[in-house]
């Protein structure tokens, strides 16, 4: 864990001097109406540089004893991705075949490949809550979901 | 007397059928949110956020509010049937309420938590009812410094007052404050921070953010673990209810204590957490048998439920009052109501008497619906639990992504909410505090424009936070609490070589 903690206080690092180098564009200091628009990101980025400095000494001098577990549990990464995996792709899909039809095919795949759950019931579910969900948002709420790039062929 | 009267109103608003069926779909909906894991009170209200675009504000607040109240019922439950709490606050619930229930007391310990929840409540509610309309009063007087000088005082009781790391508190809070200042520039109207991308012209969403770093964060952190639910049974018969409401009275004094200091630390940013722990260990302090703390005993349930709800209640008093959330589900209603146009602050109170009142008086007859619901429904929510985790990891998922896309209906936000939520995985593990992050992300722009205005007035000269005397009264407080973990880090090492002193003298 001391790794991944050094690891995050250095991206801490980059994205502050990231922050700081674009504000910098924008200017700090004083223009005709007070502070410009770099002012306040550029000193929040001043701020943030010095505290990842200082969690980064202190986990590489004194690092307390907490530090010294592993990030992970063991046996934690494989839950981890088969969840992980899973929600990516799905987001992914949805961006193709729209929220709905991607949803049903990560339900079924999570329930009948992980679960193990017997096929009438990953039908039911997988099936009957995009479309109760469609039906709730899209034509109560009035709130439309992503189709995708092909949705509008689907007919929804 | 004012407040009477503007409460009637305010019944009036909040007794119409429609906004009472609003509270009661608001308190079923927070109890299941409350109960599952990975969802609790501020992504619940955050999901659910963009559903409130179609209604009446004053319906809108109504029914994240009840969310809210409906999420701190269900984290009761899930501390007391399965030894989980939903949330931080019901980590204390669980020392005596998970025994009771094996102990085959659990409709004894989840009357008396709902009853604790609902008495702590109401103590809270009608001390907002008094004390919101002098706060808003006051504050009338506030200008851009003071605004500020309370913004530096909420964060710096993350800082003092957190229990994390104070340094990774800080990290954390500039992180959300630089992540509030992506896109518009508020004052200029300048793109900032885009790093010439189309994609970070909007900006990050609160919203997108709160659902990463809490709900999917958490689901990471749920499925690392590997938890099984396997809970207590429990069947809530009117007899146990009625036994256990007869034996309450009794207990009256640990309910006033922790309606106290659950109301007390509710105001500050980050309270109910402390609040319950602290009305915990007072209860068995003062208890004829604290020795029995911790095997199962009523009072044990009751004294971290009441301060807990009261906290939570009394969160909403800063929210309403000066804008400034007092906890993470605060500072996502606090967002709605940003979205909706409206300003938090004192002005709210002359310009939406009706949306103010509405809200008080709702939070009356939320509370009473919620009580009645979760009392008559228990075995229902806590069936939620025990289905399958295949069932239920992939449709909070989905929830989640719903309720991410819904807010901007664009996908680029759904992508997000799955970096927020490794991203929120990682803060957790590594001990940097998420709920700070959240409020800076919400008060980002606030606390921006008060500190450019500020700096406007007094051309450019930071003394002008000391020089006036509220600010300067808060701007010393805030410091206080910053370098407060530091005194005591001093403090204990100076007592432990006291104490090593000592030892060394005796062993000569």
């Amino acid at each position: 864990m001391r790794q991944a903690d050094i690891v995050f206080a250095l991206c801490l690092l980059v994205l502050a001097g990231l922050v700081a180098w674009e504000s910098l564009a924008l200017n700090i200091g004083w223009g005709i109406n007070g502070p410009e628009g770099g002012f306040f990101p550029f000193w929040l980025a001043v701020g943030l540089g010095l505290c990842s400095l200082v969690i980064l000494g202190q986990a590489v001098w004194h690092a307390a004893p907490a530090l010294h577990k592993p990030l992970v549990a063991p046996g934690g990464w494989g839950p981890l991705l088969t969840v992980a995996i899973p929600a990516i792709a799905m987001v992914a899909l949805s961006e193709c075949i729209g929220l709905y039809p991607a949803t049903a095919l990560y339900l079924a795949f999570y329930m009948r490949w992980v679960g193990r759950h017997r096929w009438p019931l990953v039908l039911a579910v997988s099936i009957g809550l995009p479309l109760g969900s469609y039906f709730l948002f899209d034509k109560w709420f009035m709130i439309p979901m992503p189709k995708g790039l092909w949705g509008e062929h689907l007919g929804l | 007397m004012d407040a009477f009267t503007n409460l009637v109103m305010g019944f009036q608003i909040a007794l119409s059928p429609y906004n009472l069926t609003i509270a009661t779909a608001g308190i079923i909906l927070g109890t299941i949110i409350g109960v599952l894991p990975g969802l609790g009170g501020a992504n619940g209200v955050a999901i659910l956020l963009p559903v409130t675009f179609v209604m009446p504000h004053t319906s809108g607040i109504i029914l994240l509010s009840c969310i809210y109240w409906g999420a701190l019922f269900g984290g009761a439950i899930t501390s007391i049937l399965f030894n989980i709490p939903g949330e931080p606050w019901s980590v204390a619930t669980t020392f005596d309420g998970h025994p009771m229930a094996k102990q085959g007391l659990g409709g004894q310990a989840l009357t008396a938590a709902f009853m604790s929840s609902f008495i702590g409540a109401a103590f809270a509610i009608i001390l907002v009812t008094f004390f919101a309309p002098l706060i808003a009063e006051f504050s009338l007087h506030f200008g851009p410094p003071e605004f500020l000088g309370i913004q530096l005082l909420t964060f710096s009781a993350f800082v003092g007052l957190g229990g994390a790391s104070p340094t990774k508190t800080i990290a954390s809070i500039l992180v959300g404050f630089i992540l509030g200042a992506v896109g518009m520039d508020i004052i200029s109207g300048q793109l900032r921070l885009t790093f010439g991308t189309v994609e970070l012209m909007r900006g990050f969403s609160f919203v997108v953010a709160v659902i990463g770093l809490f709900g999917i964060g958490e689901i990471f952190l749920t499925v690392e673990e590997g938890l099984e639910f396997r809970g207590a049974q429990t069947a809530l018969s009117w007899r146990v209810v009625l036994e256990t409401l007869r034996a309450l009275p009794a207990y009256w004094k640990t309910f006033v204590r922790s309606a106290l200091i659950g109301s007390w630390m509710g105001i500050k940013p980050g309270g109910a957490t402390p609040a319950s722990f602290m009305s915990y260990g007072i209860a068995q302090k003062f208890s004829k048998t604290p020795e029995k703390f911790g095997t199962g005993v009523l009072e044990g349930v009751l004294a971290p439920e009441t301060a807990a709800h009261a906290a939570g209640v009394s969160a909403l008093l800063p929210m309403i009052t000066l804008g400034i959330p007092g906890s993470p589900t605060a500072a996502v209603m606090l967002g709605g109501l940003l979205i909706w146009g409206l300003q938090p602050g004192p002005m709210l109170f002359k310009e939406r008497p009706d949306f103010v009142w509405g809200l008080i008086a709702s939070m009356y007859t939320g509370n009473v619906i919620g009580v009645l619901i979760v009392l008559l429904f228990v075995p229902a929510f806590a069936a939620i639990l025990r289905m399958p985790f295949a069932i239920l990891i992939p449709v909070i998922v989905y929830v989640c992504a719903i309720g991410a896309y819904a807010v901007n209906t664009s996908t680029m936000d759904i992508w997000y909410m799955l970096i927020f939520g490794v991203v929120g995985y990682f803060c957790k593990k590594l001990d940097y505090p998420i709920a700070p992050m959240v409020l800076a992300l919400v008060l980002g722009d606030m606390a921006e424009s008060a500190l450019r205005q500020s700096l406007i007035m007094s051309q450019g000269s930071p003394l002008i936070f000391v020089t006036r005397p509220i600010s300067a009264v808060l701007v010393i407080l805030s410091l206080g609490l910053f370098v407060s973990p530091g005194i005591q880090t001093l403090l204990r090492r100076w007592r432990q070589g006291a104490a090593r002193q000592l030892e060394a003298r005796t062993e000569l």
